[in-house]
């Protein structure tokens, strides 16, 4: 829903700003996830350079690939891609070169965050915030162990028919294949046959697939479990009172880094840098951190942060937890078979 | 309607014949640009090859026509048979668009009367009224109905409170959520054209009918309906055709679990599918059906003017 709302919302900031063109700097045409960023960081860079910033959301890592696929490109100066995106949008040549020493706080970056499999070296991308995927169940419903993944894929009869599944292709397709231990990307016929079988056994048990209300039908109650984001399910529990626990399966779990790259035919690419620039700062992803309650992948962050955040149970796997896995990025022909297993789990 | 504005023309049509041409040019130039050119451009995108994660290679391909009506298994090479996904999705998309359609006349109809039958200067108040709360974003107005519908939202609490229901219902994420969602959006389109008819009815031929003995749904059957016939006409196809591309009330109040029409194409250009041929062939498709429903009801309709002339 939030996808609908701001898009209109940005037309009418856009139609403002070009009839007013006030800001002497300019501005920074940012696509950004919804609710992804609070609005005291967006007050804080435009009061410290004067730069406007103009805000576009998208609530799937593939509706920001298709919608700038579809023209978007050269309107954006900037997206926040999740891992396996930023491989496909840098494969698809869509990405800018970050020369080097064009970012000042580049050294900030952690060292396990700079050499990334999906960007080496970190040429188009930098660290925006990490965090998992799995799914939190609501323990007013049940109380039951829920470390497995058979709480989405065989759930116990509380449960059943009370689950919603993020309208993520990538991610229910990473969970399901967590769940059979089969690798994500496998082309073997029968790994493709056996994720098809089941997730189409498993769509009986299930209520809605939205990702943007993700946490509020938690809360409310309409759904009694759910997949969410880690950050998404402490504040759901912290902010929101709601009585839920996040699971870290024994199975595994999905692991993400969102990242804020530079897009190829910015119209405000020195605003954008400097707009990466201001997310490299350790005070500015604290206050980020703080609020998303997801973590960061900057040096000198934990000195401004909340002493809660480091001990919050949706950031500490239990011992027992199975591994964290990032989304691979399928070849044409496996990818097809994903395409065709999901379209006929919602017909 | 039509009839009004035929014989308008005529008495208007020789005086300005050698300037109607010009005329009519920019009407021409917003459907071309409006309608024709984006009609266009899906005929010829449905019939192009798919570029892997959205975007069209430029070589003429039925594969998008394929997809939609053969199954070729999971892996695409098994013989073809009737690919029923597909269908299904249409089949429940026009289901839904019907009984909204029927839902709307239902309620509509005695609404539009009982307009229709007030003073003449209150009429306008309560037309103002049904308009009011469409001036809110039909987005605001869906989730809106989210709030109320939900297992502890205010509908089932009065429910409860009034002692109809134990239990609350589950009205959300179900096929009535989406059929509650479709009757709430498009009421005021079935309204608004069912009292334009009624209000010009002349209820001096149901008096007369009424007088030479007719019983009241006599009345209504053989002389109000076939009367304003035009206007249900008008309000059924201004709420089927909205309904049956529909995505927000599904998307919202259907929990997106099963695709209607709408949330199928959007798919294809929006989502992880990225099949923008397929996108548009079912698009295609869709149109096909709607002129088709179209045509029928003009055809009916111009029946019924030469019967009535």
């Amino acid at each position: 829903m939030t996808r609908y709302l701001s898009t209109s919302a940005i037309a009418l900031c856009a139609g403002l700003g070009f009839a007013t063109a006030a800001f002497a700097e300019g501005e920074v045409v940012v696509y950004h996830w919804f609710e992804y960023i609070p609005q005291e960081l967006i007050d804080k860079f435009t009061e410290e350079t004067g730069i406007r910033i103009v805000m576009d959301t998208y609530d799937s890592n593939e509706a920001m690939l298709a919608s700038l696929r579809a023209g978007g490109m050269g309107t954006y100066d900037v997206a926040v891609p999740g891992d396996y995106m930023v491989q496909i949008m840098r494969d698809n040549d869509m990405l800018d070169m970050i020369a080097e020493g064009e970012l000042t706080n580049h050294g900030n970056i952690l060292p396990e965050w700079l050499d990334v499999a999906y960007d080496p070296g970190r040429q188009h991308s930098i660290p925006y915030q990490w965090g998992s995927t799995s799914f939190s169940v609501n323990r007013d419903v049940y109380d039951g162990p829920i470390n497995t993944t058979d709480i989405i894929f065989n759930p116990p009869a509380e449960l059943s028919g009370r689950i919603n599944m993020l309208a993520s292709q990538g991610e229910v397709m990473a969970l399901a294949a967590i769940h059979l231990g089969i690798s994500m990307c496998s082309p073997d016929r029968g790994d493709l046959q056996a994720l098809n079988d089941l997730l189409m056994g498993s769509r009986q048990h299930w209520l809605s697939f939205n990702s943007d209300t993700a946490r509020e039908i938690l809360v409310s109650g309409d759904a009694a479990a759910g997949m969410i984001y880690d950050g998404f399910s402490a504040r759901a529990r912290i902010e929101e009172g709601a009585n839920l626990e996040y699971a870290f399966p024994t199975q595994g779990f999905i692991a993400w880094m969102d990242n804020v790259v530079l897009l190829k035919d910015a119209p405000n690419r020195e605003n954008a840098i400097r707009f990466m620039d201001f997310l490299l700062e350790p005070a500015n992803v604290g206050m980020l951190t703080n609020w998303t309650q997801y973590s960061a992948g900057i040096a000198g962050v934990d000195a401004y942060l909340d002493p809660e955040l480091s001990v919050q149970p949706e950031r500490n796997p239990p011992a027992d937890a199975g591994p964290a896995t990032f989304i691979e990025v399928c070849d044409q022909a496996t990818q097809e078979v994903h395409d065709r297993i999901w379209t006929a789990l919602r017909r | 309607m039509a009839g009004g504005a035929a014989s308008g023309g005529n008495a208007t049509s020789d005086a300005y014949a050698p300037a109607r041409g010009w005329l009519l040019l920019p009407a021409w130039l917003v459907l071309g640009i409006v309608v024709l050119a984006p009609i266009g451009l899906m005929l010829i995108y449905s019939f192009l090859t798919k570029e892997f994660r959205g975007g069209v290679i430029w070589e003429f391909s039925l594969e998008a026509y394929d997809q939609f009506f053969f199954d070729r298994g999971l892996f695409g090479d098994e013989s073809p048979t009737i690919q029923w996904a597909y269908i299904q999705i249409f089949w429940r998309s026009i289901w839904q668009a019907t009984l909204a359609t029927l839902l709307c006349l239902l309620i509509g109809f005695p609404t539009a009367y009982f307009i229709a039958t007030r003073p003449a200067n209150q009429r306008t108040i309560w037309v103002f009224l049904i308009t009011i709360p469409y001036w809110v974003n039909l987005l605001i107005r869906t989730v809106s109905m989210r709030f109320i519908l939900r297992d502890q939202g205010p509908l089932n609490d009065l429910l409860q409170w009034v002692g109809v229901i134990s239990e609350p219902l589950t009205i959300i994420n179900t096929n009535l959520g989406v059929q509650i969602g479709l009757f709430y959006s498009y009421l005021p389109f079935m309204v608004l054209p069912l009292y334009a008819a009624i209000e010009r009815y002349n209820f001096s031929l149901s008096e007369a009918a009424a007088d030479l003995y007719a019983p009241r749904h006599k009345i209504l059957t053989r002389i109000v309906l076939p009367a304003v016939k035009p206007g249900v006409i008008a309000g059924c196809i201004l709420v089927f055709v909205p309904s049956l591309g529909s995505f927000l009330a599904p998307d919202l109040l259907g929990g997106a679990r099963n695709f209607m029409i709408g949330s199928l194409i959007d798919e294809q250009f929006r989502g992880s599918a990225g099949n923008w041929p397929f996108g548009a062939a079912a698009s295609m498709i869709l149109l096909t059906l709607v002129l088709l429903v179209l045509m029928v009801l003009a055809r009916q309709q111009a029946r019924l003017e030469k019967g009535a002339s």
